[in-house]
């Protein structure tokens, strides 16, 4: 036992500026991030009637307003497919962003108790609401099998890289939630800020248009926003059409450098978190 | 335990500033009124930041350094905001010091809430594996208490209920029991033995006695107990005002802790605009002093004693026989006793327009713990003038009333009652 004596050593003092991530600690405590995403997941759905099928109805919902409105009265180009198909694989990586973004950004607010009475590490918080946001993904990923088949659109071998694409979304969420989720917990504005801050993001991205109808020679300025290479892969890798690489390269860019700020502005004012909390 | 490796926890002059907004805003015309508000976001934001010049800095804790042997259970006790928590929050890593260090040897867990992380939609059985992974627990070890857990939490029927169909005392059991099968090298515990039934708090010390004894554990234990304390500390840190006030054995701590309690005088609190002031009262109240047997002014007194209450009152042009009346509540908000001019056989007939109005009574072996006072003032009549809640705040102190070393649980009474037993057997 004397051993871990050595191992576990605290030192309590002020720190300023930036403040490295403990990756080793992160690393010893992974189970409580493994729990924290469970308890999300349970605790989702519980006391609903309709359960784990909200994870569907809600694209599927969005999917069925937008193609009256955008396909069938706006005559919304659609690159060739049923724009039902079109827009719900832009819904997918969407729905996800968004819940994922939502959730994490409320998280810290949310569960006070996690930052004023106990100490953890605090990074697990908002990015154990990415885990609840992953399994409705799923669902409703399946659901898109679905809709292919009744559309007898065939997946090629893009299919193959939509695991890739998760996690490029999952990098782009988790950086504009840490961001979020740090702000929301001094300036409790962003409450409100991060609903109407999703809502305007969507059109900001490609779900009920696709790329193409933006000029080419601004199209590198759109894919700033992480989320239009995101949903454009999603596009090339689920229905066959031609990857754009240069959209691609750069949103994952700037999903990378949404992760690097997020990790170092929370960590910069996690200190503060217990005091404002 | 080989002494090279030097004490558990070794703090150095760890202080904690909070920035207090002192800032009244007043505004004379309509002009500062409109200025003021369209600054408003702005100084807000300010303020929300820490970077506002009129806030004024407060230090919780200031100047703290002790260093606790490992294996030793340190008890720390204080008045309210003597900045207690403050300092087991920097020692858990909660809050970060603004000045100073500490080195804690081994693995720290802290316990200043029972049942961080539970959540009432989770099962029992969920809620033991969340709560004991965020109290730092690994899944492994979980899995190995499991069984210990939900007996010592006497919870085995209802494992798979969700807590939140749980009474309190199984809610409070349970999440006690998870955390009293944590096996860190130093815990760091909050007033937490404040909830469950006597019977329960009784295990807990019991448990927290064989943690420290058997594993030479580091525990630090914050209490208004005194008596448990005594029992379970072998050592005492006073804080008072944020800074170490004594550090020394539990008896001459706590003996130091009491008696300065006892002096200590109360500021005569200012009721010219309470917090506490009732919707639709007018304030007439406007002072409120308690004084100890001798005449000073205190804000603690020992169960069964002596004690004045001194009410400052302005009421413009006087009033007749008014009926003025003083509520005893505990921190649960439960009324524990009033006394009142109208139940008095000395009523008063008249005020002037400024009066000091001074009542005694002996005040009731009552638990010992934080009690507030309510005023009100109404006229003959009926009607109210005057409401405030809170309007002092007391403490009656732990002072070995009963005569016994036994802790008192709130859940035994409210008033405590000296006793004399006797056993008179026929040999059988």
């Amino acid at each position: 036992m004397n051993e871990k004596f050595d191992e576990h050593v605290t030192v309590i003092r002020p720190r300023r500026g930036w403040i490295a991530i403990n990756w080793r600690e992160l690393w010893e405590s992974r189970e409580l991030l493994y729990f924290l995403m469970l308890r999300d997941i349970k605790v989702r759905y519980k006391q609903t009637v309709l359960g784990v099928a909200w994870a569907v109805l809600q694209p599927v919902l969005s999917m069925l307003v937008f193609t009256v409105i955008f396909g069938q009265l706006a005559k919304m180009p659609s690159e060739g497919f049923p724009y039902a198909i079109f827009v719900y694989t832009g819904l997918l990586p969407w729905t996800f962003f968004s819940t994922a973004v939502s959730t994490s950004s409320g998280s810290l607010v949310n569960q006070q108790a996690l930052l004023t009475k106990i100490y953890l590490p605090r990074l697990f918080v908002p990015s154990s609401a990415i885990g609840s946001g992953l399994v409705d993904f799923a669902v409703s990923f399946v659901f898109f099998g679905c809709l292919m088949a009744y559309y007898g659109v065939m997946p090629g071998w893009g299919l193959l890289a939509v695991p890739a694409l998760v996690a490029l979304t999952i990098v782009a969420s988790l950086g504009v939630g840490l961001i979020l989720a740090a702000v929301t917990v001094t300036y409790r504005d962003f409450r409100y800020v991060t609903g109407f801050l999703i809502q305007v993001w969507m059109y900001l991205s490609p779900v009920i248009y696709p790329v193409s109808i933006v000029p080419a020679k601004w199209q590198w300025l759109l894919a700033l926003n992480p989320m239009v290479g995101i949903i454009d892969g999603f596009r090339a890798a689920l229905l066959g059409r031609p990857w754009n690489l240069t959209a691609l390269g750069i949103s994952a860019i700037s999903s990378l450098a949404l992760l690097a700020y997020g990790l170092f502005y929370f960590r910069r004012t996690e200190r503060r978190f217990a005091d404002v909390a | 335990m080989s002494p090279e490796h030097g004490p558990a926890i070794v703090a150095e002059g760890l202080g904690k500033v909070y920035q207090l907004s002192h800032r009244t805003d007043r505004h004379d015309t309509f002009r500062d009124a409109l200025t003021a508000a369209a600054m408003a976001p702005w100084r807000r934001f300010r303020q929300l930041s820490g970077e506002d010049a009129s806030m004024e800095d407060f230090w919780a804790v200031r100047d703290v350094s002790f260093s606790v042997p490992q294996g030793e259970v340190i008890g720390i006790v204080g008045r309210n905001g003597a900045g207690k928590s403050t300092l087991l929050k920097i020692l858990s890593r909660i809050v970060e010091p603004t000045e100073g260090s500490a080195r804690l040897r081994g693995r720290v867990a802290s316990l200043l809430e029972v049942g961080t992380g539970f959540h009432p939609e989770l099962s029992g059985r969920e809620n033991i594996y969340m709560n004991g992974s965020i109290l730092g627990m690994r899944k492994r070890e979980i899995d190995t208490k499991f069984n210990e857990i939900v007996a010592f939490a006497e919870v085995e029927k209802f494992l798979d209920t969700p807590v939140k169909r749980y009474s309190s005392g199984m809610y409070v059991r349970l999440a006690f029991a998870v955390a009293a099968h944590l096996e860190p090298e130093i815990l760091i515990v909050d007033e937490v033995l404040a909830v469950g039934d006597a019977e329960f708090q009784k295990r807990c010390l019991g448990k927290m006695k064989q943690i420290s004894e058997r594993g030479g554990r580091t525990v630090l234990f914050v209490s208004h107990n005194m008596a448990a304390i005594n029992t379970l500390c072998s050592r005492a840190i006073l804080l008072s005002g944020g800074r170490v006030a004594a550090d020394g054995s539990t008896r001459s701590v706590v003996e130091t802790y009491l008696s300065s309690s006892r002096q200590k005088g109360g500021d005569s609190t200012a009721l010219h605009d309470a917090p506490g002031r009732r919707a639709g009262s007018f304030p007439h109240f406007t002072s409120m002093e308690l004084l100890g047997r001798d005449g000073k002014a205190a804000s603690a007194f020992s169960p069964g004693s002596e004690i004045s209450i001194r009410i400052g009152l302005h009421v413009p042009n006087g009033l007749r026989a008014p009926k003025i009346g003083i509520g005893a509540n505990n921190t649960r908000g439960e009324r524990i006793f009033a006394v009142a001019t109208y139940l008095s056989p000395t009523p008063i007939s008249r005020i002037g327009e400024t009066s000091s109005v001074l009542v005694n009574f002996k005040l009731p072996a009552l638990y010992p713990g934080q009690y507030m006072f309510d005023a009100s003032l109404s006229t003959e009549e009926g009607p109210f003038l005057d409401q405030v809640d809170e309007a002092a705040t007391f403490e009656v102190l732990q002072d070995g009333y009963l005569g016994s070393s036994h802790p008192y649980f709130a859940e035994m009474g409210v008033v405590l009652v000296p006793s004399d037993w006797s056993v008179n057997s026929v040999a059988a």
